[in-house]
């Protein structure tokens, strides 16, 4: 009886034959890194298969082969809709056909909101080679010339001839072959000659979520595998195992043994593994097994420390990176005639994403099988190559759907474990991390602190401003290689600044990172769904609100002054065309929706704020307008109403756009009134929802979300919607009481306390 | 041994009697569609019908359901074509998709106890269950599209 449902899981899904053919097609070119070329498939002649990034059938069906990790954005539909559009597929044959890693794939990274902006233009042309190769064998088919042929929904048309692609594929000779410069030469479609991008679809991941039949990388079950669950050290760094006592598990049944992990890639420094033949067993085996650590030498180390450590590098002229630096700014202050300083301050955040962290690895034939969702297959495996001690020619990660990323998943960490206890154990280990482990394990987005100052002239006119930015810094501890240098020569994460090089004008600029090394040291810093822009945006918008006040001048009006496209804020090619003048009217659109400047009820107020979304090469223009409404006796605040407007440009899915920006949104919503931890004696002070409390049903807010109509180059839309919010709100609540508040989370009790504090 | 229905099959798992229902679905009847997430029943991902109600199967040991009938999301209707389940395709609902077996089923209680809810009690009633992906305006919006269609069915 149980069998019958066994087979229901994930045991039954069946390789297709579609797979296999790939992964045959496949070997002939696996040295291909990145290799555009087209040229037929060698594994059959009834597969046409003119890049690597889709393939055509006999029956005129299109796989679209995505190298993204799909993890709520839909982005395996956007992708396709890319390619159908230029190779004017019938969308209905269209399905996707999500990839292991493999180099041929060029580097696998699905992160930075990228995954539009930095694929359309390659699939863009990816399908224009296939649109005019199989024009060309249909019209040899149908004898007429080319000229008067043309392609539309699967189908070659000359006056009254037609033929689809099916038929073109098993009869005709498609063949041609184009070089990697023919193919970027290739031109794309004029706008107003799209049928599929920026039309309204349904996600092709959708209906396997409402069922029951999506595949996560929790779901993974190979035959032989044992549970297992990690014991986390006391420090994510310096941890070292003195002895394991296990004599209480011995008497859990199912309890198989523990294994303290070697790493030479010192991922996880001080792990055991407790393994169990089920996972619950294995839960409990890892509560009844005590480990004696010597703790690294972190463990006293606080939120405050981290904070005060930050205040002090700030404190310091000289240190960090300059990442802007004209000239003159230290005479524009000198020179000023009044100045406005001020220090903001986030709190340390969980990714928490819903599925907790997962791996099972198995070792088949010398290669190294991990199945999980990932976001950075190209970042784990050289790790995991050096922690085995095999080739990365060895490593190859299956793909699953994530039940959630917002960037924890692009630090693959949690591979390791699993790959240590398989190869130990020599038989495939299942990892899984109860919520606490998780948790307790994050790589969560760091506290940050953040000093601003402006410069005035004598007619209030900004004349300077300075932007001295620390936290922990990810892209140093897990990508060093990726950073930039500064002007002063000095590396910087990139993404841990970004925000601060914004486009206002405001005179002489400086911006300066800070890579605050106690936090590095005390945690591991992740990358987390907006990163520094979540954080850096805070201090400029409610800086700028500040400014403005002091200015005198309206926050909408302040602001549209410095908006004026000139110099380096003019933009160009290719994603930042129009340059501050749109981010100018993405403000105007915002303040017009939500009625700026009405009247508002007694402790109500509306508040303004701006951003690029995450890097000046990819400016999302945001603008978004929050109405709250502040309880004086319980410090509560509602957050009753987000206006947003945003201009990404071309918007290629716009259903998977929009839902993009509310889910963006409401974690920004989340993290400045909701959500937020701290670290206690070096570990995160909360690690379930008993007291970790992430924004929830009763807490949405009506939203009023307004793209803009453009044609623009498309940049990305899955994190630009977090970085607006919290400033929004921050200016909001001072417009409500009068009282700025510059450190979020903002909880009833910091605003109960600032309300009762003496003005 | 603890016998119950699973989905409208009898099933007799061997798994100790102290165990998680949640576990037992997934890891030894191999149903995976009921998820994970928190393990102390905040999060509602693992959310079950137990003799027609919603409840957190993480928290549920074995020994509890006894001659119980148990629904998943597998379960909640043969074709997988259930109201709810059509209106959170209409509106394009789901994005990691993860908690939505769970936010599915915790929805089909509340539209039995509310067959006309109104935003409070969607509010209290799914208040239990998170959406890490914050697609909470379209649950909203899925439950009452599917609510008048479920209206007049019966219990």
């Amino acid at each position: 009886m149980n069998n019958m449902f066994k087979s229901a899981g994930l045991g039954a899904t069946p390789v297709s034959r579609r797979r296999f053919l790939i992964a045959s097609a496949g070997a002939s070119v696996m040295f291909g890194f990145l290799r555009p070329e087209i040229a037929l498939a060698d594994a059959t002649p009834t597969m046409f298969e003119p890049t690597i990034w889709y393939s055509i059938d006999g029956e005129g069906n299109v796989t679209v082969n995505i190298a993204k990790a799909e993890m709520g954005q839909h982005v395996g539909t956007a992708l396709a809709r890319i390619v159908a559009d230029e190779l004017e597929a019938d969308w209905s044959k269209v399905s996707l056909n999500y990839v292991d890693s493999d180099p041929k794939w060029g580097p696998m990274i699905t992160g930075g909101s990228w995954s539009v902006n930095t694929s359309f233009a390659m699939l863009s042309q990816a399908g224009a080679a296939g649109r005019i190769t199989i024009i060309a064998a249909a019209a040899k088919l149908m004898r007429v010339p080319a000229s008067s042929c043309m392609a539309q929904s699967g189908a070659v048309v000359s006056g009254k001839k037609v033929i689809a692609y099916g038929d073109i594929i098993t009869r005709g000779q498609v063949g041609r072959v184009f070089t990697a410069d023919e193919l970027a030469k290739l031109p794309m479609k004029a706008p107003e000659d799209r049928h599929l991008i920026g039309f309204e679809t349904t996600a092709i991941d959708i209906p396997n979520k409402t069922d029951g039949k999506a595949v996560y990388g929790i779901d993974a079950e190979l035959p032989g595998m044992v549970y297992a669950r990690p014991k986390i050290p006391p420090t994510r760094n310096g941890s070292k195992v003195n002895s394991v006592d296990d004599s209480a598990a011995k008497t859990i049944p199912g309890y198989l043994g523990n294994l303290v992990l070697d790493d030479p890639s010192e991922t996880v420094p001080g792990w055991v593994m407790v393994f169990a033949d089920t996972y619950p067993a294995a839960i409990r085996a890892a509560d009844a097994v005590n480990v004696d650590w010597t703790p690294g030498p972190t463990a006293n180390v606080s939120e405050q420390d981290i904070l005060d450590h930050g205040a002090a590098l700030i404190a310091s002229p000289t240190g960090g990176s300059l990442v802007v630096e004209d000239p003159g700014v230290d005479a524009a202050f000198a020179s000023a005639k009044s100045t406005l300083e001020q220090t903001y301050t986030t709190a340390s955040v969980l990714h928490f994403q819903l599925e907790p962290l997962n791996a099972l690895a198995v070792e088949k034939d010398g290669i190294f099988e991990i199945h999980t969702g990932n976001q950075w297959q190209s970042l784990i495996i050289p790790v995991l190559s050096t922690a085995l001690g095999v080739g990365q020619d060895k490593i190859v990660l299956r793909t699953y759907l994530l039940g959630g990323g917002f960037g924890r998943r692009l630090n693959g960490d949690y591979i390791v474990p699993a790959a240590l206890a398989t190869k130990a154990l020599g038989k495939p280990v299942k990892m899984v991390c109860t919520r606490a482990d998780d948790a307790r394990f994050d790589s969560i987005r760091s506290p940050s602190v953040q000093t601003l100052r402006m410069a005035f002239d004598g007619d209030n006119k900004v004349t300077a401003m300075s932007h001295v930015a620390t936290a922990g810094w990810p892209t140093l501890i897990m990508s060093p290689a990726v950073m930039p240098k500064g002007v002063n020569g000095v590396p910087y994460d990139p993404f841990s600044i970004s925000g601060a090089d914004h486009w206002y004008d405001v005179g002489a600029q400086r911006a300066r990172a800070i890579t605050n090394d106690l936090a590095n040291r005390s945690f591991r810093p992740g990358w987390l769904r907006s990163v520094g822009p979540g954080w850096t945006n805070w201090a400029v918008e409610s800086f700028m609100d500040e400014a403005a006040h002091q200015a005198g001048v309206d926050p909408v009006a302040f602001r549209l002054a410095m908006l004026n496209g000139n110099g380096r804020n003019a933009g160009g090619p290719p994603s930042a065309m129009g340059g501050a003048l749109r981010q100018a009217n993405v403000l105007k659109l915002a303040a017009q929706n939500a009625g700026w400047g009405q009247s508002m009820p007694k402790d109500s107020g509306l508040g303004i704020a701006t951003t690029f979304g995450q890097d000046r090469a990819m400016p999302t223009w945001v603008a978004c307008v929050a109405q709250v409404r502040v309880n004086r006796d319980t410090g509560l605040v509602t957050l009753e109403k987000l206006t947003l407007v945003v201009d990404a440009g071309t918007i290629v899915h716009p259903d998977g756009a929009l839902a993009q920006v509310q889910g963006a949104a409401l974690w920004g919503a989340s993290m400045a009134l909701h959500e937020g931890t701290q670290i206690v004696g070096s570990q995160v002070a909360d690690t379930n929802l008993d007291t970790y409390t992430p924004l929830r049903m009763a807490d949405v807010p009506e939203m009023d979300i307004t793209f803009v109509d453009s044609t623009e180059f498309p940049c990305g839309l899955g994190e630009p919607g977090t970085t607006v919010v919290a400033p929004a709100i921050g200016n909001a609540i001072f417009a409500a009481t009068g009282i700025r508040l510059r450190h979020i989370p903002i909880r009833a009790a910091d605003m109960r306390n600032a309300l009762a504090a003496p003005a | 041994m603890t016998s119950f229905s699973l989905n409208g099959q009898p099933v007799s798992p061997q798994a100790p009697e102290d165990t998680p229902l949640l576990w037992v679905i997934r890891d030894e009847l191999g149903l995976k569609g009921t998820k994970f997430g928190c393990g102390i029943g905040e999060c509602g991902a693992c959310t079950v019908h137990v003799n027609g109600r919603a409840q957190r199967s993480c928290v549920t040991p074995l020994s509890a359901i006894n001659g119980a009938s148990i629904t998943t999301i597998e379960g909640l209707d043969p074709a997988g074509q259930h109201p709810l389940q059509q209106a959170w395709v209409e509106t394009q609902t789901p994005q990691c998709g993860y908690c939505q077996s769970g936010q599915i089923m915790q929805a089909a209680t509340l539209l039995k106890d509310f067959p006309n809810p109104t935003d409070e009690d969607i509010n209290a009633v799914m208040g239990g269950n998170l959406c890490r992906c914050m697609a909470y305006i379209r649950i909203r919006k899925a439950i009452l599209l599917a609510a008048p269609k479920l209206r007049g069915t019966p219990a």
